[in-house]
């Protein structure tokens, strides 16, 4: 057994990660939702330090940093684990979050005089929700600590989706609890055979005495389970589409871009971290055909909408299934893992900040058309350009066209892909860029007609900043160094370091 | 046969149970029941390891049960969140299905041409 | 076969036997009223696990309170139709199929638990010298695992915003619904009165002695809470608008002495959520003591519902 662990130097930090958004709600829950908005907003800054501080300390020390809560070790302990994964998630959250604060200021706001707003005091404490839901999945090192972490999530998630006020919206909302309760409790069930085996739900304590027993195989297929519910992996993708097209575009930047990636983040952990002492099963064979299928499906379902966010929708779902092929291409001890682990991750970063981008510029779409039907988009681009460069910077990245994040994680997938013999997937990139191609095309060509077109109102030039920085961030990812790819190999479990870059 | 694998099976089949009714009633109040059963079933799992923890002198292991406590409020704390949005969603629409292509057909207030 | 043992098969059957028959009623009401039930065997149970703490939990929030919960749903819903169609057999045989294989597994998988268990009983024995409490899953709950415990109260007062926020827009401010009928029954009016003093009483009672036995915040909390629902609904008083200053203090005010206590936990003991040794038992009680006002205060709204009444009605 080794050591028990203790806190490093940094380590508070993440423990101050968590708790300022959590303090916000608190405090925006007393005072109301204009004093929510302040906070919400205020609070932005310090959490960018934070996670800046974080990144330049696991940097630093070239190792993940480490906080026992209470000073208590686990088994009996909680511990704060952050290494580069972790910081660099926690970054995107605390980029990505704001800028849906920033550009929901306009929609959200109090009432003028002293009154209270239900949707403005619902999104602003809703959004720390998220922020500290996130927090806690990405620096956690305990399984029920994550599990609380995914109903904290879920619990700020869905009434996002129905804060609107609509029939359609309650509906989705409804639907979207049910598939996340049903998740957290699978979760959840797979957590308790794990304790009953091992004594500890500690990630690293786990990964040192996992071995292969029963308990442990009916624990992987049950919490992957839950974990893809969450994920809307296919086929339990149903409840994202209404969910995330009906809601607010601030919230659908903030549930498409950074809430499904949560609980893939999650299932990351569980297989990356605690089960690679398994034997290999077939699960990463397994997890690589969903996520295919989801690609294809996702992507033809999103070539036949007639609505723009609704079409981002099913992109989003396409797009989750790109990430699960991190399973099959980034485990294992080959010269291709590598490849296969920057390429997941670097999917999910490109894919939040291009989804987010999106989201906003459709919202912005509707709010200057009234409409988000792609037919009537002719001309719309000369009305809107920045709106539609936007979408095309975003587009690229989806696409996987170079030069931007989404180019970069493709680019690496395939060279896994290629190198370690498994062409399957490496078809279904080419695939799936394919008609990530075809859909964007849909929106973007009738909109580059010259036909005239009469706007509602024109865009808010802040809005149209913030997505459009959303979308360059999601470009410029694109451009990563190869220190980038040097921190998300810190804390990466030995198993997958080895071969050459 | 001790209590705890009798608590086991009795888990296990309330898992079962559950799930069965989650995916085959229509009606989402039968669906929160049904989720409601699962929990159950899955603090019966934790209950049964923390009894199974006894070792020496102690009669069971804290940390499971614990767990088991929390997990009851927030399961509650999830009915209710559900059982709100049940009852908006029949009060809008005055029936209580989830129709899954309710979300898809929008109705945004533009004019069709 | 020992008398126990045979009892322990008797109640496991009855168990899984009220189980199904909540999700084979066709009523709603009725599945409902099983599960009510269901959680008082359940209850039983917990005590034949030796988890006195648990089958209280059980008993008064996942059987009492979510009872009271669905019931007033069931009678709400029930008047409408539910048009979704049955279900056909093929996906009542998928699901049947689904369902018996998640069971087996769950079985084998608990069946071949490795034997011994790995336990944290006695580590936690350990610790609990330097807590004070005479109650381990206390000691886990406020001490060990503190940080948990007050992230799992942050998400009840985010469940409480969710459920305000599915209100109507021009109801926000106001009340929710009176729990009780316009006339309620005199029997009932009695019993509030009587009951509601008494069952504040035990519940302070319980959360004091769960530092040392079987008990605690969350316990006596919820009987706390209990006691303020009858009241409701005995209509002796009506919940308050959610927009009232002190209602929102109270649901609040756990969170957040969990919270500033645990931000001076490197102060007094050297990290988060620590507490110093020699006064960790009053800081603990002072921490459950906020925590039963908020969970006294918040398991009720949760029953309540959104305002559906404007405000200054």
């Amino acid at each position: 057994m080794t050591a028990a662990e203790t806190t490093t130097q940094g380590g508070a930090l993440l423990v101050l990660a968590i708790l300022l958004p959590s303090a916000g709600i608190l405090a925006s829950f007393a005072l109301g939702s204009r004093a929510a908005e302040r906070i919400a907003l205020g609070s932005a800054p310090i959490a960018l330090v934070i996670a800046l501080a974080v990144l330049a300390e696991v940097w630093r020390a070239g190792r993940p940093i480490v906080y026992t809560v209470a000073g208590l070790s686990p088994p009996l302990g909680i511990a704060l684990r952050a290494d580069g994964v972790s910081a660099v998630m926690l970054l995107a959250s605390a980029l990505i979050v704001p800028a849906s604060g920033l550009y929901a200021r306009a929609g959200f706001a109090s009432p003028p005089g002293g009154g209270e707003s239900r949707k403005a005091f619902t999104f602003w404490i809703m959004l720390q929700g998220i922020s500290a839901a996130l927090a806690i999945v990405f620096v956690s090192g305990d399984l029920f600590n994550l599990y609380v972490a995914l109903e904290l999530l879920t619990f700020a998630a869905v009434p996002l989706a129905c804060v609107e006020g609509r029939a359609e919206t309650f509906a989705a909302a409804l639907r979207y609890l049910l598939f996340a309760l049903f998740g957290s409790i699978f979760y959840l069930l797979g957590a308790a055979l794990l304790y009953g085996a091992f004594g500890t739900l500690d990630i690293a304590l786990l990964a040192e005495r996992i071995r292969p027993i029963p308990a442990v195989t009916a624990a992987a297929a049950l919490m992957t389970a839950g974990l893809l519910a969450k994920t809307a992996l296919f086929p339990l993708h149903l409840w994202l589409p209404p969910a995330h097209a009906n809601a607010p575009a601030p919230a659908s930047a903030v549930l498409s871009g950074l809430v499904v990636k949560g609980s893939f983040f999650l299932t990351v952990r569980l297989w990356f971290y605690v089960l690679p002492g398994l034997p290999a099963i077939g699960f990463d064979a397994i997890l690589g055909a969903l996520g295919s299928a989801a690609v294809v499906f996702g992507s033809v379902l999103a070539l036949r909408q007639p609505r723009l966010k609704l079409l981002v929708a099913y992109s989003t779902i396409a797009q989750i299934g790109y990430l699960f092929l991190i399973f099959p291409l980034g485990s294992g001890l080959h010269s291709w893992t590598a490849d296969g682990w920057n390429g997941g991750v670097m999917q999910v970063l490109a894919h939040a900040f291009a989804k987010a981008a999106m989201f906003l510029a459709a919202g912005l779409l509707y709010e200057s058309l009234g409409h988000d039907k792609i037919a009537k988009f002719s001309g719309a681009a000369r009305a809107m350009p920045m709106t539609f460069l936007t979408l095309g910077l975003g587009g690229l990245s989806l696409m996987g066209l170079p030069p931007s994040g989404g180019f970069a994680a493709k680019w690496l997938l395939l060279r896994a892909s290629i190198a370690s013999g498994q062409w399957f997937w490496a078809l279904v990139l080419i695939v799936g860029g394919l008609l990530a191609a075809g859909y964007m095309y849909r929106i973007l060509a009738p909109a580059l007609t010259s036909n005239a077109i009469s706007l509602k109102a024109p865009p808010r030039r802040a809005g149209e900043a913030i997505a459009l920085t959303l979308a360059v961030v999601a470009v410029a990812l694109g451009f990563a160094p190869e220190s980038f790819f040097q921190l998300l190999d810190i804390g990466r479990p030995a198993l997958m370091t080895a071969g050459p870059p | 046969m001790s209590a705890s694998t009798i608590a086991g099976f009795v888990g296990s089949g309330l898992v079962g149970l559950g799930l069965y009714a989650l995916i085959v009633n229509p009606e989402p109040l039968k669906k929160l029941l049904a989720f409601n059963l699962i929990g159950s079933g899955v603090f019966l799992v934790f209950g049964l390891v923390a009894r199974r923890g006894a070792v020496g002198a102690f009669l069971f292991d804290p940390v499971p049960q614990a767990m088991v406590i929390t997990g009851i409020v927030v399961a509650f704390a999830a009915s209710a969140l559900a059982v709100a949005l049940m009852l908006r969603l029949a009060d809008e629409s005055g029936c209580i299905a989830l129709d899954p292509e309710g979300g898809t057909r929008l109705d945004d207030g533009a004019e069709d041409t | 076969m020992t008398l126990f043992d045979a009892l322990d098969l008797a109640l496991a059957a009855i168990v899984l036997g009220v189980a199904a028959w909540t999700i084979a009623a066709r009523e709603m009401f009725s599945a409902v009223v099983g599960y009510v039930a269901y959680g008082l065997l359940l209850a039983i149970v917990w005590v034949r696990l030796y988890a006195p703490d648990v089958a209280l939990t059980e008993a008064s929030i996942g059987s009492g309170v979510t009872g009271v919960l669905l019931v007033a749903a069931s009678t709400r819903l029930r008047r409408l139709p539910a048009p979704d169609a049955p279900p056909g057999a093929a996906l009542k045989i998928a699901a049947a199929l689904l369902s018996v294989l998640v069971t087996g597994v769950l079985a084998t998988a608990v069946l071949y638990l490795p034997n011994p268990a790995a336990s944290l009983a006695p580590e936690a024995d350990r610790h609990l010298a330097a807590t004070g409490l005479g109650n381990a899953v206390t000691a886990v709950l406020i001490a060990y695992r503190s940080f948990d415990t007050m992230l799992e109260k942050v998400v009840l007062v985010l469940a409480v915003v969710g459920v305000w926020s599915v209100a109507p827009e021009r109801f926000w401010g106001g009340q929710p619904a009176p729990l009780g009928p316009a006339a309620p029954d005199a029997a009932l009016v009695f019993l509030a009165r009587i009951l509601a003093p008494i069952g504040v009483v035990i519940g302070v009672q319980m959360f004091w002695v769960g530092a040392d036995d079987p008990g605690g915040a969350f316990q006596g909390g919820a009987i706390l809470a209990a006691m303020w629902i009858i009241v409701m609904m005995a209509r002796l008083t009506e919940p308050p608008p959610i927009g009232s200053g002190w209602l929102r203090l109270a649901l609040i005010s756990g969170p957040a002495v969990f919270l500033l206590v645990g931000v001076a936990g490197p102060y007094m003991a050297g990290s988060f959520f620590g507490y110093p040794v020699g006064f960790a038992k009053p800081l603990i009680l002072f921490v459950e003591a906020f925590m039963v006002l908020s969970i006294g205060v918040t398991l009720p709204l949760l029953v309540a519902g959104p305002p559906s009444r404007e405000a200054g009605q």
